[in-house]
């Protein structure tokens, strides 16, 4: 076992429901609600769930570009919620972020190389040479080449654009990389070329990944060890090849039962949720899944499960076990 | 062999824009039988939803226009049908689910009233009994409440339950063909099984012909018995599922099966084609995907392939006679 670079401890977003003529707050979403995990240094991890289950805010708290309510993340030894805001500022260069939407998340008034160049900028690493140096490098890294430098975003397909996101992470030399749905919008036939490539990189530079998707196939692809998460909460965890074989929480059971395999000669035996998944501002009593759960027993109702370990590693939330 | 209900012969869509003649659809071929579901596969931009346009008479004209082609329903020539005999056509026979449902359903009305019309088009009865028949539909696809929310807004529903008012709505009028263009790629895994079950059971029980158009291996791979793959306008390949995905002929078909995760087992490395979707109209001869093509020959680049065989049919080079 190596160490762990990112460590998370019940780690809570509640976000406000404001109403009424004087903007009271009348409730609480709660997106992410105690959530917590390790990653090991090199390691990648994979963040699945259904749309709204408090993905993309877990991932967004890890670079603090939303506030935790609660909770505690360290990342190399340092506990980021108690930092000084100059401290914050060197991590946050070591935490980088890749966004689903090529799209939007590129300034389209922006060269391409001034993009890439950006996050070195506001972390004042280098001179204009040297900087202008590394873009060239980062662009031949993520398959581009250096005379793109003087282009913009809308000259570029979406794999390609992807990739300039990817070059962007890159710059600041990172040693986490939070990808939320870093394929989700591209079209198959390049998903696996962006896949590839940050595999690549992973080897290269022995990055580190929080890895979030809602494409399950991906995930297994990609991750060594798989967090599954339901409304706000994480079920189950486990190594990757372990847990896809054998899912030990009804939700998982049914969320891998639902995928359809890519294989005519294979029909898996699926099991079908009633009803759809409720609301993190109204979440049922006791274990949240109850209301859909196929196996749910009187206590679920009342009683919270915790995340337990099973064997090794597994951890799972589920008053079955 | 029955005769098709929906044959489409040669089909060319065009669109007429500031920026020239963009050829959306540039010669599709495919058909399907009574209680028979076929796919459609492709990427993005390649026609998938202009072809289903252009079959129910939907397309935006100006700029679309159909400008080569047949489409033949049970044998009757409906491409230049006059716009009432296409409504009849729309109420009674061949119906549509599309990719967001918000668009779809009218958000002013209720989901009863939108219902009860597509109802009293395709039946004669009355106000009381339409509603009746509406409850029985939502019920049937297995929506909770139905006697409240026939009464509720399209916006008071998730995404799910609005896809599954479509489908409601689609089996209102008992349609001889049901073409569902990309009907849970906005959805959640959970829910697309729940979908997709729901559309075997209304092809099982009413012999309703299912045209499932998506960029997904593995709905096409659980759910239908032929598949038709698009690339940039064209069809570059038809065939059985079975025969498709255990033997692919053409470079593209092979590349993209090769080219998606499958969760049953990690894959080392993934297959990845080079490049990306050309612009339709972009590539002015030869074949459209020979920039990306593995076996590319100097003839790709100057002569057109035909899609040849029999059972199953291929556009390529490699197999002409
Ligand atoms: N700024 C905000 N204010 C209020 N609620 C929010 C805010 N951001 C997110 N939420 C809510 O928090 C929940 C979790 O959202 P989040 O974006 O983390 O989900 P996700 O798992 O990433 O979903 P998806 O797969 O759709 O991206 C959702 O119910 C969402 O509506
Ligand atoms: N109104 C329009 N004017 C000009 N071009 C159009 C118009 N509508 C569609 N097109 C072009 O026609 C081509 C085919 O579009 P279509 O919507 O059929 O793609 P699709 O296969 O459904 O893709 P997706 O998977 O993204 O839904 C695209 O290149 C698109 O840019
Ligand atoms: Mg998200
Ligand atoms: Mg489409």
């Amino acid at each position: 076992m190596g160490e762990s670079l990112l460590k998370v401890n019940d780690l809570k977003k509640h976000f406000p429901i404001e109403g009424g003529v004087l903007g009271r707050t009348l409730g609480h979403v709660k997106a992410v609600d105690g959530v917590s995990f390790a990653i090991e240094k090199g390691e990648t991890l994979g963040l699945v769930g259904e749309s709204g289950c408090g993905k993309s805010t877990t991932g967004r708290m890890l670079l603090r570009l939303i506030e935790p309510s609660a909770g505690r993340i360290v990342f190399a030894g340092k506990d980021m919620t108690k930092l000084a805001k100059s401290e914050l500022r060197e991590l946050r260069k070591d935490i980088q972020m890749i966004f689903q939407d090529p799209f939007a998340s590129l300034n389209p008034r922006h060269t391409v190389g001034r993009i890439i160049e950006e996050p070195m900028i506001v972390h004042k690493l280098g001179g204009k040479k040297e900087r202008k140096k590394r873009v060239r490098e980062l662009l031949e890294v993520v398959g581009l080449s250096s005379y793109h430098a003087k282009r913009y975003p809308h000259q570029f397909s979406g794999g390609q654009r992807q990739r300039i996101g990817i070059a962007r992470a890159l710059a600041v030399k990172p040693k986490l990389i939070v990808a939320d749905e870093p394929v989700s919008a591209l079209d198959v036939s390049v998903q696996s070329q962006v896949l590839n490539l940050l595999q690549d990189l992973q080897e290269q530079f022995g990055l580190t990944f929080l890895f979030i998707a809602h494409d399950l196939s991906v995930v297994r692809h990609f991750s060594d060890r798989v967090g599954v998460m339901y409304l706000g909460r994480i079920v189950e965890l486990g190594a990757s090849k372990e847990l896809y074989e054998d899912p030990k929480h009804p939700y998982t059971q049914a969320l891998l039962s639902a995928v359809p395999v890519p294989d005519p000669n294979y029909q898996n035996e699926k099991i079908i949720l009633s009803g759809d998944v409720p609301s993190p501002s109204n979440p049922p009593s006791g274990c949240t899944f109850h209301n859909r759960c196929p196996m749910a027993m009187d206590h679920c109702k009342t009683k919270v499960p915790e995340l337990k370990e099973l064997e090794d590693g597994r951890l799972t939330a589920c008053h079955l076990y | 062999m029955t005769d098709p209900v929906l044959d489409v012969k040669g089909l060319k869509t065009y669109f007429f824009t500031d920026d020239g003649q963009v050829p959306a659809v540039d010669g599709i071929d495919f058909h399907v039988k009574e209680g028979e579901i076929l796919g459609i596969v492709g990427e993005s931009g390649c026609g998938k939803s202009v072809t289903s346009l252009s079959v129910m008479g939907l397309l935006p004209s100006p700029p679309g226009k159909v400008v080569d082609g047949k489409i033949l329903y049970n044998g009757e020539d409906i491409t230049y049908a006059s716009e009432s005999r296409m409504r009849q056509i729309r109420g009674n026979d061949i119906a549509m689910i599309f990719q967001e449902p918000m668009t779809s359903l009218n958000p002013v009305f209720t989901i009863g009233s939108q219902l009860i019309e597509a109802i009293r088009i395709h039946r004669k009865c009355s106000k009381k009994q339409a509603r009746a028949r509406a409850i029985d539909l939502l019920k049937l696809v297995g929506l909770p409440r139905a006697d409240e929310l026939v009464d509720e807004f399209p916006h008071q529903l998730s995404g799910g339950m609005r896809q599954r008012v479509m489908i409601a709505m689609a089996m209102a009028c008992d349609p001889k063909v049901l073409i569902a263009d990309e009907p849970t790629t906005a959805l959640d895994v959970t829910i697309q099984a729940q979908i997709l079950d729901l559309m075997l059971k209304l092809n099982r029980e009413t012999k309703t012909a299912i045209i499932i158009i998506t960029h997904d291996l593995g709905v096409v791979a659980q759910m239908c018995q032929r598949l038709v793959v698009m690339y940039a306008g064209k069809v570059v390949e038809e065939g059985t599922v079975k025969d498709i995905y255990n033997n692919p002929k053409h470079p593209y078909t092979k590349g993209l099966i090769q080219s998606v995760p499958d969760m049953r087992e990690k894959k080392q490395r993934l297959y990845s084609i080079k490049g990306s979707v050309p612009k339709p109209g972009s590539i002015k001869k030869g074949c459209q995907f020979a920039p990306r093509c593995e076996y590319v020959m100097t003839d790709c680049l100057e002569q057109e392939p035909q899609l040849t065989g029999n059972e199953h049919l291929v556009r390529c080079l490699l197999y002409r006679e």
